[in-house]
């Protein structure tokens, strides 16, 4: 299965604690494609993300995000997952006593019917990640560790399979060997059924472990710069201070 | 005392020993004022509402078709030995199976009183004087040093309540059990009654004595009918290395009130105290708690969680007291509370009582609607916010259901929870087409 439609974002402004962090963004993520957003701490990278997503307190004050032509900035955020939008956490959460695969048979009931599946799939995708398939009975993400639960975020995805899919620091909390088995699983899926994949970091080490099509430098929440993996190599040399707004 | 006279306590009759312990707790009664809302203990409390000329105790059943429904909640519980009292008097009692040296009996079948009966829980109140005075029997089991039980013991007290003619029934409820040294034993108490009872006023008490590294795991389940008030006393002392795990359900009632006080007394001895409640109506669960260390190296944990719909309302006083003496203790207070409606209302309210330096001691609470970001978590997976909610609430429930010490009851409490849940959760209709 491909997908044709394209994650579209522009001139997306946005709003958190009151205070504008997004001062128009755009971004075109194609299915399979792979783009990595880097920027320094406070550029506005996980404000996009929640903007995209639709997180209560983030507000999208201009601007669209559109998949398939589809607009979804004015949609609640289960909407937009029903549209195919997916977010990786960078701090899952713990959610007691309503356990890990509840979850997932109730968003797939609701989306694609095909509930029955998450049994089986949960097994495969926690072996592909290396997670601990002792975790899967346990409560979301209770009594797990950080790199437990970012391992989980992907676990989900595979299981979902979202048309696109936004890692919001994916690559923090994850050793090397985990982050790598994390990066193989997603690239996996850029082929498997065409997730295109929006990435935010501040670290090139993700680069180095994920296959990056595109590379885009946000700096005091614009992006400033766009270019392909080499550009991260820039990055390392001149630093983000070299886009300062 | 109009509608509590002597005379009805004394036409209770039973063994000498058990008469006369009534006639002195009647005495002690007249001489206690009933409580009101401006005791510490039952501050917050509707206690001041209470009319105890409109309650009367009540009257000695026919034990006809009420037994089936009794029957079929102790099947549901476990299928070992069971005792089914139906308004305070014991209906049937089956040992099934239970070791020889174990007692399993009506106080009133027992020639002597059995020991530590009133030691756990005092004299001095009133509900325990009234207990005292017009209980018309009482529960005993005594499981002696280094016996095991298999199988959890299943209690069920069937309360007929009132019909609304005259003064409403009071229904007095006792059970006494003791473990001995290297014992242990599991019991379910299970407080229910019609469904549609009118008002009525259920009083239990409740008191165990777990000896030098004995284990007692104990479960008691209220489901009452809301029109009924529920004061229930519950007492534990716990000997050298002995381990108490008590868990309480508060369903039912109209106010129902459960007070647990568990005395770490012998040196190492722990005790969990876990209880859950759920209110919806005009409900008023109230949970009053004492964890208190009187030996050194002594543990307490105490996880209360509970939710409140409608306009109902709840709450927890929680104390932790470590007395002189008790070094090297350590003890926890948890109480979470779910407010699922605007018009309802919870109250936490932990204290601690601390005379030793050398001590552990944390308490945690939180009051408030589903969290915001537990519910973007998951409506972030495409899951609508009315099923959303209902994850995380049940998930709220299963998650103290699930430790419970006796796991015969979750599977009952869960679906009770569940049903009662299934009403109040998502009233708005599915928005999510």
């Amino acid at each position: 299965m491909t997908a044709t439609g394209t994650l579209k974002v522009s001139d997306l402004h946005a709003e958190a604690g009151g205070a504008e962090i997004l001062h128009g963004v755009d971004l075109e993520v194609a299915p399979g494609e792979v783009h990595v957003v880097m920027g320094p701490n406070g550029s506005g990278k996980s404000t996009l993300a929640h903007a995209l997503m639709g997180r209560p307190g983030t507000t999208v004050t201009a601007g669209s995000i559109t998949i398939d032509g589809t607009e979804l900035a004015g949609l609640p955020s289960w909407r937009r997952a029903r549209a195919g939008l997916y977010l990786a956490l960078q701090h899952p959460i713990e959610v007691p006593g309503v356990r890990l695969e509840a979850v997932l048979t109730e968003a797939l009931r609701e989306t694609d019917g095909d509930a029955g599946r998450v049994a089986s799939s949960l097994d495969a995708e926690a072996d592909a990640i290396g997670f601990d398939r002792r975790f899967l009975d346990r409560a979301l993400n209770v009594d797990l560790s950080g790199g437990e639960r970012k391992r989980n975020e992907i676990l989900q995805m595979g299981v979902l399979r979202p048309r696109f899919a936004v890692l919001d620091e994916i690559d923090s909390g994850l050793d090397i060997d985990a982050l790598r088995s994390v990066a193989r699983r997603v690239e996996l899926a850029t082929s498997e059924w065409g997730l295109g994949v929006l990435a935010v970091t501040h670290f090139r080490r993700l680069l180095q472990e994920l296959r990056a099509d595109r590379v885009h430098v946000m700096v005091g929440g614009r992006i400033v710069a766009e270019g392909g993996p080499e550009l991260a190599d820039e990055l390392d040399t001149s630093g983000y201070g070299a886009y300062s707004a | 005392m109009r509608t509590f006279p002597a005379e009805e306590s004394a036409a209770l009759g039973g063994p000498a020993w058990l008469s006369n312990r009534r006639a002195a707790a009647f005495e002690r009664l007249v001489g206690i004022s009933p409580p009101t809302d401006e005791a510490e203990v039952w501050r917050y409390s509707p206690i001041g509402r209470l009319d105890l000329d409109a309650y009367r105790p009540v009257a000695a059943p026919e034990h006809g078709a009420a037994l089936d429904g009794a029957l079929a909640l102790a099947d549901e519980f476990g299928a070992g030995p069971r005792a089914i009292v139906h308004n305070g008097r014991i209906a049937l009692l089956e040992r099934r199976g239970l070791p020889e040296q174990v007692v399993f009996a009506a106080a009133s079948s027992l020639e002597t009183e059995p020991s530590g009966f009133g030691e756990v829980v005092g004299r001095d109140d009133f509900f325990v004087a009234l207990n005292d005075s017009f209980t018309p029997d009482a529960i005993t089991l005594e499981v002696p040093a280094r016996v095991t039980l298999d199988e959890p013991v299943v209690i069920v007290h069937w309360c007929d309540g009132g019909t609304g003619d005259g003064p409403a029934p009071t229904t007095l409820l006792r059970s006494l059990t003791r473990v001995g040294e290297d014992a242990e034993a599991r019991v379910i108490e299970v407080i229910a009654g019609p469904a549609d009872a009118g008002p009525g006023l259920v009083v239990p008490v409740g008191e165990m004595v777990v000896g030098d590294r004995g284990r007692l795991s104990y479960v008691m389940v209220q489901d009452l009918s809301h029109d009924t008030w529920h004061l229930a006393r519950l007492g534990a002392t716990v000997g050298r290395d002995g381990t108490l795990k008590s868990f309480t359900a508060g369903l039912g009632g109209a106010y129902d009130r459960c007070r647990v006080d568990a005395a770490a007394v012998g040196q190492g001895s722990s005790t969990e105290l876990t209880t859950v409640y759920l209110g919806s109506g005009d409900q008023i669960h109230d949970v009053r708690t004492l964890q208190d260390h009187v030996a050194g190296k002594t543990t307490s944990d105490l996880l209360c969680k509970g939710a409140v719909a409608e306009r109902s309302r709840s709450i927890y006083t929680g104390l932790i007291r470590v007395r002189n003496g008790a070094a090297r203790s350590d003890a926890m207070q948890t109480n979470h509370n779910l407010v699922l409606d605007a018009s309802a209302h919870a109250d936490s309210v932990p204290n601690l009582d601390i005379e030793e330096n050398d001590v552990r001691c944390s308490h945690a609470s939180s009051v408030g609607p589903v969290d915001e970001d537990q519910r973007y978590y998951l409506e972030s997976r495409g899951i609508s916010p009315d099923r959303a909610e209902r994850l995380i609430v049940l998930g709220f429930f299963d998650d103290i259901v699930e430790r419970s010490p006796v796991p015969s009851a979750a599977g009952p409490l869960r679906r009770r929870i569940g049903q009662r849940l299934a009403g109040l959760l998502g009233r708005g209709g599915e928005s999510d087409g």
